[in-house]
């Protein structure tokens, strides 16, 4: 959990509006965080026990996840549909990438970019008829993607592609030119990093134009969106393309972090935990995603500690306790501090 | 008989002891190993779908207490390190990065499933960590040229599949075979192996072959399908509940095939009893370890002694679950192996010892069956002898299969 | 000839326990309009007590069959009083998450306290087959026959009863239903309480078929999800008959159509479809916004 102290206390300066200078340091920080990680940890000797490269493995995860529940933000979030199917467009964009490496020896910083695109027209496509559906039905529909993905992986006539039951290993990348002053793990940091960077500048500006006000315009009133010429369908499937293609780059690089990709991989329970991440982050929130990245890949460890005989029910308790805590998510309850904190100044 | 056996296997200790004697002279360790401790690492689930698994990590830890408290391994107390994997291939991986990175444990004990194990394989092998003994029967474990850090330990599901294969193909050359099985590396695996084991006639044999996922709630359409397909013999590949499912829909449709169900379910007391009995009888299995609820083994000691120790030191546990006797009786095969590693604790002096177990015999494994590796062969347990089922218990016949 | 109507009946019993299982998510949903995840786990957990009550207790069928009932009713009210109230006021999504919570501690629960390994539950119906046919047995008549009566109690309170009424305004209309005098919040823990009276019936009917274990209700709640859907989620009847068709679609499907490989994911597709052409679902009531 120390990882998460880490970060979490730069986040909010990073969310006070549209500051630019606090984001700049905020990012510079965890750039440079790989380099201090093994000059700071010895430093502070007993406090913190961890070794920097897993440490750096497991901040890879978070980022992932958190790319990956942004792109569940922008549909639910900001868009206010609901998708419990998220754990599909991961499957298929961490396959995308395993696939391209696998068969077409494409190099793995290409396959990213093709998983998103691929991700966008699956999104896209499964959007333009199933977004008629609302509420409980639209969840129905993503539920059943993500019942029906693992299962079409494993289909028998696909599997000299897929691998079917058995997965694709694939060969965990090096630094590049032959870098020789960071391995690979701090490399792959840098590739999520840098990734995550690029998806998240690419969200605050999707949010704030054209598009992103037609999507809040259809979550906060459907009808009156209709009425003002926005085109419910279009809007709907290509945000809810969009979010799949943020999903699905995620799960190329998670693909890549992991060098592997198995149905059981990929079931209902990554859906799930997307969902959790985003309520318990904060909903319409680009911060957010970052705190539920960290709830879904810390979370689950301190239950395992603090309980071998049911982890899940540790677990569970969080949640709950999370949801009272924080209804608004960690992010709404940062805002509330900090909005309190103004007032005690003023 | 009994005691010549024990003899034997214990003179070949003496034997692979004073091979190994002069490696004693020096004290070597690793990381992970000291004067008073050994630590190794595991991972299972404990949470999510495939909990039911769970309990073998914990029956582990079981064993391991009791053997602290008899002053543990040649003097050394042994420290289990386990973390919950969900089942799930990225968990694993963040885990054994842990237990190995960070814990610096000296070797993998025991990692739960194919494709979770599948996930780390590379890793572990690029770090040269042992990765012993590994709760999987795909084949894929025993491959010392490629993976000489990774070892088995069960019989593979594709050796007990040609071990079904041979039987048919013997008594029963004119079956018409029906086969039921679960869409996983695990069905899919035993599915292999039964039609290598049936070679070509394999294609003229087999009249119906259908698959369940694990998250169907019946599979008693596939069982009148079966029956329909006017097949005689059936092939079951079913986890626990699928496979009692299975036996009782059989039976309620008066399907009276001549019925192999795989080692995974074949358990008297909660597969069986909970089916039917009455059901069962005709049943077929492959297996090599002692059923608890079997009660031919009632009265026999090793049954006694395991019994004792599932009360003393995992009261919580369920007597009935064969899980138990397998967490019971790997541990018992890594103990034997630290036994014999003695003084010399590194990672390839354990990969060596793990490599040289000869005919260890592992009390609650069926009588005749040891356990036996060399360094090119990965697969410690390679014998079944199958065995049918007569309303009470499952009655031994027939060769051991495998050498 | 026989195998087809064979399949036909063996899928109008799956149906049968999806009805079941759908008639609980109505229940809920019709008193508190949300769809309860922890719905299934919860019937299994109750389960797992009326289990304990026949193995453990030495209870009679009957009798423990009342019993975890009663005791089901009581959790579930509990529960409402205890996680939920404090939420109602709370984000959609965040009561969700507090479902989700729900479902994986009853899970952990069960598998902690009454392990994983298979559990035969009791039939209290004969075993011999019902007049000479093997088609059905009589636990799966007997399932259709306790589904349909619970419908009709169902249907009977919602429209007859002053109570039920009270509820489906509660339910409907909060804020109306207060001023008329309607006690919301306890119409709404009422409505969980019935709703995880009828899922442990569900559970108990359930368990016999499909063996007791902590994951015997994962599979099982999609398929009454799906049901409840395509025959309306305010609609008892609509998906009693939604079960009935997803059971006996799936079998035909798997055994003459597709196969069994991808049965679960073309029998998706079809309900979306159908949802797609009738939003509402088969029997249920279009609602009609007003601006």
């Amino acid at each position: 959990m120390t990882t998460s102290e880490a970060t979490a206390p730069a986040a909010p300066v990073a969310k006070k509006g549209p500051n630019a200078i606090g984001i700049t340091i905020f990012v510079l920080l965890l750039f440079a965080l790989p380099l201090l990680l093994p000059v700071v940890l010895p430093l502070l000797g007993g406090i913190i026990t961890l070794k920097p490269n897993f440490m750096i493995f497991q901040l890879t995860l978070v980022i992932i996840y958190a790319i990956a529940i942004l792109g569940l933000n922008i549909v639910t979030g900001y868009n206010g549909q609901f998708s419990l199917g998220h754990g599909a467009f991961y499957a298929i964009g961490a396959y995308t990438a395993a696939i391209l490496m696998d068969k077409l020896d494409c190099p793995y910083w290409l396959t990213i970019p093709i998983s998103g695109v691929v991700c966008l027209v699956v999104g896209f496509l499964f959007g333009l008829p199933a977004l008629r559906l609302q509420g409980h039905y639209l969840a129905l529909a993503t539920f059943a993607l993500a019942l029906a993905v693992p299962q079409l992986l494993k289909y028998n006539h696909i599997e000299w592609l897929t691998g079917g039951v058995q997965g694709i290993v694939i060969i965990k990348p090096d630094p590049p030119f032959g870098i020789k002053a960071i391995n690979a793990d701090q490399w792959l940091y840098y590739l999520a990093l840098v990734v995550a960077c690029i998806m998240f500048w690419l969200a605050i500006n999707l949010i704030r134009g054209r598009l992103g006000r037609a999507m809040i315009a259809i979550r906060d009133h459907p009808i009156a969106a209709e009425v003002m010429g926005i085109n419910l369908t279009v809007v709907k499937s290509m945000a809810f393309g969009i979010s799949a293609a943020y999903t699905g780059v995620a799960g190329a690089l998670g693909a890549i972090a992991i060098a592997f990709v198995a149905p059981d991989s990929f079931t209902i329970f990554l859906s799930i935990s997307f969902l959790v991440g985003l309520v318990i982050g904060g909903l319409a929130s680009i911060s957010g995603a970052i705190y539920g990245g960290i709830f879904i890949q810390f979370i689950p460890n301190v239950a395992d500690a603090i309980s071998k005989a049911a982890p899940w029910a540790i677990y569970g308790l969080f949640l709950i306790a999370a949801v009272y805590v924080m209804p608004t998510g960690a992010a709404g309850l940062i805002k509330q501090w900090q909005a309190k904190r103004r007032a005690a100044k003023q | 008989m009994k005691g010549v056996k024990y003899l034997s296997s214990a003179v070949a200790l003496a034997a692979a002891a004073l091979v190994i004697a002069p490696a004693w002279a020096q004290k070597k360790y690793d990381t992970g190993a000291t004067d008073t401790e050994i630590v190794f690492g595991h991972t299972g689930p404990y949470s999510g779908p495939a909990s039911a698994y769970g309990t073998i990590g914990k029956a582990i830890q079981a064993y391991v207490n009791k053997i602290n408290d008899e002053g543990g391994v040649n003097g050394r107390k042994l420290k289990m390190i386990s973390y919950d994997d969900g089942y799930s291939p990225p968990k694993i991986v963040e885990q054994v990065r842990r237990l190995v990175e960070q814990d610096e444990v000296l070797f993998l004990f025991n990692t739960l499933g194919t494709p979770t194990n599948t996930a780390i394989h590379k890793y572990v092998n690029a770090k040269k960590v042992p990765h012993l003994f590994v709760a999987t029967g795909a084949t894929k474990w025993g491959d010392p040229k490629r993976f000489p850090w990774t070892m088995g330990w069960q019989p593979n599901y594709q050796t007990e599949g040609k071990i079904y294969a041979a039987y048919i193909l013997e008594n029963k050359p004119n079956a018409k075979i029906g086969i039921l099985y679960q869409n996983d590396d695990y069905g899919k695996d035993y599915l292999k192996g039964f039609k290598d084991g049936l070679g070509s006639a394999g294609q003229k044999l087999i009249v119906k072959e259908l698959s369940y996922e694990v998250t169907d709630p019946t599979i008693d359409s596939q069982i009148i399908e079966l029956k329909g397909s006017g097949a005689d013999t059936f092939f079951n590949i079913t986890t626990p509940k699928f496979a009692a499912q299975a036996i009782r829909k059989a039976g309620d449709i008066e399907w009276k095939p001549l019925h192999f169900l795989n080692n995974v379910s074949a358990s008297v007391g909660s597969v069986l009893t909970p089916a039917g009995l009455d059901k069962s009888v005709g049943i077929i299995t492959a297996i090599y370890a002692k059923d608890p609820t079997d009660p031919q083994w009632a009265n026999d000691q090793a049954y006694k002694d395991w019994s004792a120790w599932m009360d003393k030191y995992y009261p919580d546990g369920d007597k009935k679950d064969t899980f138990n006797v397998f967490g019971y009786n790997v541990s018992y095969t890594l103990v034997a192996m630290l036994k014999q590693a003695g003084d010399n604790l590194t990672r390839e002096n354990i990969m060596k010892q793990a490599a040289s177990l000869k005919n260890l015999n592992v009390p609650m494994l069926l009588p005749g069956i040891n356990v036996n590796t060399s360094p090119t062969d990965f697969y410690p347990i390679e014998q079944e002898q199958l065995a049918k089922f007569n309303g009470k218990v499952f009655e031994l016949f027939g060769k051991v299969y495998g050498e | 000839m026989e195998a087809f109507l064979h399949q036909i009946f063996s899928g109008l019993a799956a149906g049968g326990i999806y009805a079941s299982v759908a008639l609980a998510l109505v229940m809920i949903y019709t008193a508190t309009h949300h769809i309860n995840f922890a719905q299934g786990e919860m019937a299994m957990f109750a389960t797992f007590i009326g289990w304990a009550l026949i193995e453990w207790g030495g209870l009679n069928f009957w009798v423990a069959f009342l019993l975890t009932i009663v005791i089901a009713f009581c959790g579930g009210f509990a529960i409402e009083r205890i996680v939920l109230r404090p939420l109602h006021d709370k984000p959609v999504l965040s009561i969700i998450i507090a479902f989700i919570g729900l479902l994986v501690i009853f899970n952990a629960l069960a598998g902690w306290i009454f392990g994983f390994t298979i559990k035969a539950f009791p039939s209290p119906f004969p075993t011999s087959p019902p007049f000479g046919n093997r088609f059905l047995n009589w636990h799966e008549i007997g399932t259709v026959g306790i589904t349909v009566v619970v419908l009709l109690l169902l249907f009977a309170f919602f429209r007859l009863t002053p109570l039920g009424l009270a509820m489906r305004a509660a339910a409907f209309n909060p804020e109306s239903a207060r001023l008329v005098g309607i006690r919301v919040g306890l119409m709404l823990a009422l409505g969980w309480g019935l709703a995880a009276a009828i899922g442990s019936v569900a559970g108990m009917l359930v368990a016999h078929v499909v063996y007791l274990d902590p994951n015997m209700m994962a599979g099982i709640l999609l398929y009454g999800f799906a049901s409840a859907l395509l025959g309306g989620i305010d609609n008892p009847g609509g998906a009693v008959v939604g079960g009935f068709i997803v059971g006996v679609a799936e079998n035909v499907l798997g055994a003459y159509v597709i196969g069994t490989e991808l049965k679960l994911s073309v029998a998706l597709v079809l309900i979306i479809g159908v949802l797609l052409v009738k939003p509402a679902g088969l029997f249920g009531r279009r609602i009609v916004t007003r601006v």
